[in-house]
């Protein structure tokens, strides 16, 4: 039986991909993951602004209260002959190439034209496979429209495939009007591929001391639907590789998801609850699926309920709305 | 607009009235003119100062360095730390071996033990430090030993400490056998760097190469570099092999330091001499190779000035630099006068200075920068009396020689006072023993001098720069000085003056340019371009004072031109007008805002004075200005360069030059004086004088003599310093006093009053009702004082009450303070004047009850959301008017007790903490001795009172004897009883009955604390720490921990914890903290306790007030964030909590007390941790950069730190569960 399938031009070993994650960060666990049949791994982003707070932050505390005192004209040694902003992630990027061998994908999350491409060009360098743009900003400016926030998007996908020659893959939010047409727009400034979809921190409130905090809840199987719907209607659509990122939990998830036309599924919550063996168990449960039904390759699921081939192309458009709403009682 | 702007036209200015100057032809090998004789070799220019100068040879020619921290010299040992941690190799192509000890004592021992086995050795130090070495140098010299000690001359502590530079410390080894050599100038201290240390293996002994602490240590000069080829050409590998050849070693085995008796210990002491009488040869032989590999030539006297000179000062130090170039003017004037720079100050070498001494001199100056109380006269006088009467028998026609002190603890030496020395010298009986640079009106020694003499070349271009200590001006200064001394081939000078406070410092810069090597170690008091980087100096500083007639004065300005203009005060325009300078404004905190850079306006301002000063050609300028950015931040981050990058851009654009009128207009405002809260005399003759920066000018009459100056002064001072001050919501406070607390400056106070008490209360005084059940009626305040906030916001995180429609809105919110300063001034007065509460009614067990005690520590200087000060201020609360403070030198002492202003204060009865300060080594056994003398005083009452109680009253005198007062209560009462017995007292004129009167307030409890940093108590103090805690005696210790040597500049010390990267730890540190609570606990009588007042503050108010009533030793460790962690202050509290929740600072309480039938005396006051320890050391510098310089150690270390805090946690859980048996003793011994 052949669970390989193409990602982003990688021919990967079977469609479980650990997505972004704190995995990376651990050497030994990553290899855990490998060992336990996952075919890629795609870092956590990198997240450009965060990189540049931390620099300032380093720059402003080292200098903070320098020369003010006659006795203490600094706080801190002088590190003239060190880097102070050295590539960490770049570093673990390259012990991870070093220590596996399923391909490893870098994740990108920037703020300013110029700093995507050096920091793509620097993760290119450092071995990355393939890189996954994540875009996701939170629009908060009444004076933004959407049509010119996907403008600078597609601008800066183009930008970053221009200036490597490993393959791009997108990260997108659910949050798009039209997610289909940008998706191609995408495609036509060079991006790989897709990730559907996003999922990030959303604040919750703490009653107890009237504040906001940042949380992120683990996903479940009902997040799927929605990647489900709208990879059906794109992989018609599109020459480009998608993946399903967010609610991936049960091995009936990975089948659904490549119905729908994923080339590979991410999976996250799922691991960080039953740890890397999971991943196995998943690939013992597709492999008995397709055998009970006799597929012989996983090719064969890939977009077979999407948008073109599902008996009935109204489930996944509008229709499917209202039945729903007039059947439910209260 | 700033591209019209022509530049400044220096020559032009200095035309004005100055008189042109030619050099005086100086005879050959005199200072400093020699630099430019014999075959010079194509030199390398570096711009550095006089530490960097010497670290630079020292660590070349060392194997073995061992380093303690001390001002002025700390930046040469971290210099070598930094090197050795980079891997930088010595001359031979090893990396130095460098190590930091508990003590310079230790280090010395250490030393010793190198040198013997055979290492190349090198130290770095100063003052107390130097002698600490003392002892070690005595047995170093007796035994031969070649080490080479490089010491930035500091002045000695005895009737008050000073960081500040004289030659106290180095005269102080003169008996030890250590030969001791000067240098003058950064140059000189680089190049007679290396001499000592060649002559030192040369002649088999050891030298201290000394210069001047500050002046030179600190003076930033462009100098030509010592390149590994002269090292190579003046050392001598023959003598380096002798050295190695004699080290210790079993293949031969000797033995060393035996002791000796009277057979022939003396034959022994007098078999080394005719190898110190060697020491003057072999030292001009070095020097002679010196010159010969470099064309600087340096003799052991060297005389510069008139070739018949009649009179002449002899003097060592960066003082020579001053006389010689007034010799010069004077020269030029037709004066025959000269000065002789002595360099081997020891072994003295007579001939030399006889051959250095034209023979033409009738009257000579000796000049000492050091004091010997009592003495004949200062060392080199001396020296220089018994080389004339030695060296010319007869004495027929002997010049007639006195001697002067000048320059003590760095007080300026300028060329009117040398002026002076020469002038004293044509009269008919010169004094002798004279001072010049002070008034002394007590024994008349002083001579007057003219501070407006002014010689400086035209062609020398002065700059200063008045900043702020945060602002990055001296910063982006030393930046300039590189500039200009490496790409424009002129010479500069940098030297940098700092005030005394740790928050809102003001610091000025004075730099020199011009085409020749500039030899003026004094302040500039006439500059061409003044630059005053904060609007808030305009009116409070006399920043043009500093001016020239036509300078070119900078102001940050946030106001257009015109506006800036009618903000000047009155005198400001008029000393403009009449000087004729040109007011260039910018607003530089705009445009370093816009460009991402804070409030940090260094790069703005520097650009404009390049853009000025027409030092370079304005584009050449701003293209150096961006490489320096690059190389200084391009390791930091390509994002702070394109930021620095884009300010220089943008600076131009925004320097606008404002037109002055003819006259100054009618309606200007006037600076109004400062009106300083004077309530003595002494307050108003002395203090308020430092304040207004005339300290120089107060006659030695104003001075205590014995060093013992008044409290409560800080309250005088308004620094006026913050921004934004918190602004009191009554309706949302919910009266916890948590602000109160953690206030570092006790500049937010909580008071509650009878509604009566508001009468009069000034228009805005706000109060809300008292939200206490005892006491329904009364009114309370939260009030600031808006003159005393640093702007810290410690209170406002703090805070726990918020709006509850609007969370942002807290009871305390930081608001802009200039618009409220009015009012929130006269509401502080009127809140001062609101009576105190009853102590005795207070319920102090609680932070809200102990939070209404008078604090009786206020507005020190310490940093804005210092760590420390908190503990401190409680501590006055608690227990402030019986309290005796030993203080450890360090930060504490510094904010402490550091002139002008002092924070600790007294009540409204006048008792407060009585302080004192002895050493930093000696604090614990200082305090132990306080206590012991307290104690036996306290006793001789008792035994008086036992005595004579049937004539006061048999029931008095036993209640006096008996009284509980271990509580408010109980002092209150036997401060009554006293006061009845002092009544009964009065009449009684036997000798015992006045001797009662005289110790009876002795009979009140009084407490002595012994209070000092981590340096102290874990490293140089601690053997004494723990001798003092195991004496069983009842004294308190609070370590006011911040894990580095805060003061000096954040070294690591024994308290630094492992995976920190600190000053001589710069790999990050390795080893664990030591666990000194444990270590205490061990004992079992002693009271420990573990405290974070911002994670725990019951717990701290607890164990504070545990220790002061447990009658035995007790140590409170007290967790103190601290600016050299490298995270803003102001998050102190949040950083605090989870250092207790992540393991990180467990809080607990030892108390012997509690020790019961299998219970043990430990209490855990905190939970396992229940934080990750990585989120802990994420949110600090001090961690988070080494996983920048080294992240797999970085990585490494956090492994173990976690694994240690797990570890230590759980041994504490053990220690602190049921025990099976109580061996430990409930009492002290």
């Amino acid at each position: 039986m052949n669970l390989a399938t193409p990602y982003l031009g990688l021919q990967l070993a079977n469609p479980i991909v650990v997505g972004a994650s704190p995995f990376c960060d651990n050497a030994a666990v990553a290899r855990q993951l490998q060992d336990a049949g996952a075919s890629a791994l795609v870092m956590h982003s990198l997240f450009e602004e965060q990189i540049e707070a931390e620099q300032h932050a380093l720059a402003r505390h080292v200098e903070f209260s320098a020369e003010s005192s006659a006795e203490a004209t600094s706080y801190f040694p002088d590190y003239a002959e060190y880097q102070l902003s050295p590539d960490n992630y770049a570093r673990q990027l390259g012990r991870l190439k070093a220590d596996l061998t399923i391909p490893v994908i870098a994740s990108l999350n920037g703020s300013r034209p110029g700093g995507w491409t050096e920091h793509a060009r620097r993760l290119e360098s450092a071995g990355a496979d393939a890189l996954e743009l994540n875009l996701y900003q939170l629009a908060t400016d009444r004076l933004l429209g959407g049509q010119e926030i996907e403008e600078r998007m597609r601008e800066t996908v183009a930008a970053v495939v221009r200036s490597v020659r490993i393959p791009v893959a997108v990260k997108l939010s659910p949050f798009h009007a039209a997610p289909a047409n940008f998706v191609a727009r995408l495609e036509g400034a060079g991006a790989a591929g897709v990730v559907l979809f996003n999922r990030f921190y959303q604040p919750d409130f703490n009653l107890e001391e009237l504040e906001v905090q940042p949380t992120l809840k683990l996903s479940d199987s009902s997040e799927l639907l929605l990647r489900l719907r709208w990879l059906a209607i794109i992989s018609p659509q599109t020459r480009g590789s998608l993946a399903a990122s967010g609610g991936i939990h049960a091995v009936e998830d990975v089948i659904k998801a490549l119905l729908a036309g994923a080339h590979c599924t991410q999976v996250v919550s799922v691991v960080l609850r039953h740890g890397p063996r999971v991943i196995s168990s998943l690939l013992g449960g597709l492999r008995r699926w397709m055998e009970e039904r006799g597929y012989e390759d996983v090719g064969q699921l890939r977009g077979a309920l999407n948008l073109s081939r599902c008996p009935d192309p109204a489930a996944h458009e509008r229709a499917n709305y209202i039945r729903i709403l007039q059947s439910w009682r209260v | 607009m700033a591209s019209q702007i022509p530049p400044f036209d220096w020559q032009k200015l200095h035309s004005r009235g100055r008189v042109r100057v030619a050099h005086y032809a100086a005879t050959p090998g005199a200072p400093g003119a020699s630099a430019m004789v014999g075959p010079t070799p194509t030199p390398e220019f570096i711009t550095c100062d006089g530490n960097e100068a010497v670290a630079s040879v020292a660590y070349r020619l060392s194997e073995l360095i061992a380093i303690y921290p001390i001002t002025p010299s700390s930046s040469m040992a971290e210099a070598c730390d930094e090197w050795a941690a980079a891997g930088r190799p010595n001359l031979w192509g090893a990396v130095p071996r460098v190590i930091e000890m508990q003590s310079e004592g230790g280090a010395a021992g250490a030393m010793h033990g190198g040198l013997l086995g055979g290492a190349l050795t090198t130290t770095f130090t100063a003052s107390q430090g130097l002698l600490l070495m003392i002892p070690n140098l005595y047995k170093i010299a007796g035994e031969m030993l070649p080490l080479t000690i490089h010491v930035s001359a500091r002045a000695l502590a005895a009737q008050g400490l000073s960081i500040f530079g004289d030659h106290q410390d180095v005269m102080a080894c003169r008996a030890t056998g250590v030969s001791l050599l000067a240098s003058n100038s950064p140059q000189e201290a680089q190049d007679l760097a290396l001499i000592a240390h060649a002559a030192a293996y040369r002649a088999r002994l050891p030298f201290i190469h000394f210069f001047d602490g500050f002046r030179t240590s600190h003076e930033v000069q462009r100098i030509t570099r010592v390149g590994d080829d002269v090292i190579r050409a003046v050392i001598d590998e023959a003598d380096l092999a002798d050295f190695r050849a004699r080290a210790l070693t079993p293949d031969a085995p000797t033995i060393r330091g035996t002791a000796q008796n009277p057979d022939v210990y003396f034959q022994g002491r007098e078999a080394v001499n005719r190898y110190h009488a060697a020491v003057p040869g072999h030292v001009q032989t070095v020097m002679d190779r010196f010159a010969a590999a470099t064309g600087r030539s340096y003799q052991l006297f060297e005389y510069h000035g008139h070739p018949q000179a009649e009179r002449v000062i002899i003097a060592m130090g960066s003082a020579v630099e001053t006389i010689a170039t007034t010799v010069d003017w004077l020269s030029e004037r037709g004066e025959r006068v000269g000065v002789v720079a002595a360099r081997l100050f020891q072994p003295f070498d007579i001939a030399a200075l006889l051959a250095a001494l034209p023979a033409t001199a009738r009257s000579i100056a000796v000049l000492d920068r050091t004091k010997e109380p009592g003495s004949l006269g200062e060392p080199l006088y001396l020296n220089v009396i018994a080389a004339l009467a030695r060296g010319r028998p007869g004495l027929g026609d002997a010049p007639r020689v006195v001697g002067g002190r000048y320059g003590l603890g760095s007080k300026e030496f300028t060329p009117g006072m040398v002026r002076a020395v020469f002038e004293h010298l044509q009269g008919a009986s010169p004094r002798h023993g004279f001072t010049v640079g002070i008034i002394d009106d007590v024994t008349g020694a002083s001579l007057s001098s003219d501070e407006t003499f002014d010689l400086e070349p035209a062609e020398v271009r002065r700059c200063v720069f008045v900043g702020l200590g945060a602002d990055g001006t001296v910063g982006a200064n030393k930046n300039s000085i590189k500039i200009i001394g490496e790409q424009t081939g002129n010479h500069a000078q940098g030297y940098f003056v700092y005030d005394s406070k740790k928050s809102g410092s003001m610091t000025i810069s004075h730099l020199r340019f011009g085409p020749r090597p500039i030899r003026a170690p004094y302040l500039i008091r006439q500059a061409g371009f003044v630059a005053c980087s904060q609007f808030r100096f305009v009116g409070r500083v006399d920043v043009l004072r500093y001016t020239a007639p036509g300078a070119i004065i900078l102001l940050n300005s946030p106001y257009p031109p015109e506006e800036t203009w009618n903000r000047l005060p009155r005198d400001w325009q008029e000393v403009m007008i009449a000087k004729g300078l040109r007011l260039m404004v910018i607003d530089a905190t705009k445009v370093a805002t816009a460009s991402g850079m804070g409030r940090r306006t260094n790069t703005v301002l520097q650009t404009c004075f390049f853009a000025l000063s027409g030092v370079l050609p304005r584009d050449e300028a701003i293209a150096e200005i961006k490489a320096a950015i690059t190389k200084t931040y391009g390791r930091k981050g390509e994002d702070i360069v394109r930021m620095n990058h884009a300010a220089v851009d943008a600076s131009l654009a925004g320097l606008q030059e404002v037109p002055l009128p003819a006259t100054v207009e009618a309606d200007a405002w006037v600076t109004p004086l400062p009106s300083y809260a004077v309530e003595t005399d002494f307050v108003r003759n002395v203090t308020a004088r430092l304040l207004a920066g005339e300290g120089d000018l107060l006659p030695v009459s104003a001075m205590p003599v014995d060093g013992c100056w008044p409290t409560a002064t800080s309250r005088v001072e308004k620094r006026n310093i913050a921004l934004e001050v918190p602004g009191w919501d009554p309706a949302v406070c919910i009266q916890c006093n948590k602000c109160v607390l953690v206030c570092p400056h006790a500049a937010i106070r909580a008071k509650f009053f009878a509604p009566e008490d508001l009468a009069g209360a000034p228009g805005g005084f706000l109060s809300a009702p008292f939200r206490s059940a005892e006491r329904l009626g009364r009114r309370y305040t939260l009030q600031v004082a808006p003159e005393d906030c640093t702007g810290c916001s410690l209170c406002v995180q703090v805070c726990p009450a918020k709006d509850r429609a609007n969370p942002r809105h807290k009871a305390i919110d930081m608001v802009p303070q200039p618009p409220r300063l009015e009012r929130d001034r006269a509401a502080w007065d009127f809140f001062l004047r609101l009576p105190d509460p009853d102590r005795a009614s207070l319920d102090t067990g609680t932070v809200k009850g102990s939070q209404f005690l008078r604090p009786l520590m206020e507005f020190s200087g310490a940093c804005a959301g210092c760590g420390e000060t908190p503990y401190l201020k409680l501590l006055t609360q608690l227990v402030g008017d019986h309290l005796l403070i030993a203080n450890a030198t360090g930060c504490s002492s510094i904010y402490g007790g550091n002139l002008p202003t002092t924070p600790y204060c007294s009540d409204s009865a006048g008792r407060g903490p009585a302080w004192a300060n002895s050493l930093f080594e000696d604090n614990a056994e200082f305090g132990l001795g306080i206590h012991l003398a307290v104690q036996r005083r306290a006793a001789s009452a008792r035994e008086l009172l036992a005595a004579i109680g049937p004539r006061v009253g048999a029931d008095l005198a036993a209640e006096l004897a008996a009284a509980n007062q271990s509580n408010e209560a109980g002092i209150a009462a036997q401060r009554a009883r006293v006061a009845r017995l002092k009544e009964s007292l009065l009449g009684d004129s036997s000798p015992e009955g006045r001797r009662l009167l005289a110790l009876a307030d002795d009979l009140v409890r009084r407490t002595v604390w012994i209070v000092g940093g981590d340096g102290w108590a874990y490293d140089i103090g601690y053997g004494g720490l723990d001798h003092v805690l195991a004496s069983g005696e009842a004294v308190k210790v609070l370590v006011l921990d911040t894990e580095v040597y805060s003061n000096t500049g954040g070294q690591s010390s024994k308290s630094t914890p492992l995976g920190a990267v600190a000053k001589f730890a710069s790999g990050g540190k390795g080893v664990a903290k030591k666990d000194l609570a444990l270590m205490a606990m061990q004992y079992g009588h002693v009271y420990v306790a573990r405290v974070a007042f911002g994670a725990k503050d019951s717990q701290t108010l607890a164990a504070l007030r545990e220790a002061e009533t447990y009658d035995g030793p007790a140590l409170i460790l007290a967790y103190s964030p601290c600016i050299a962690h490298g995270y803003p202050l102001h998050l102190g509290v949040e950083q605090q909590k989870l250092a207790v929740e992540s393991g990180y600072w467990p809080l607990f309480r030892y108390d012997p007390r509690q020790a019961g039938e299998g219970k043990s005396p430990l209490r855990l006051d905190s939970s396992p941790p229940t934080v990750d320890l990585g989120r802990f050391m994420a949110n600090e510098t001090r961690f988070g950069i080494l996983r920048n310089i080294a992240p797999e150690r970085a990585e490494t270390l956090l492994v173990q730190a976690q694994d240690q805090v797990r570890r230590r946690y759980a041994l504490y859980e053990k220690l602190a569960g049921p025990m099976a048996t109580t061996p430990i003793p409930q009492t002290p011994p």
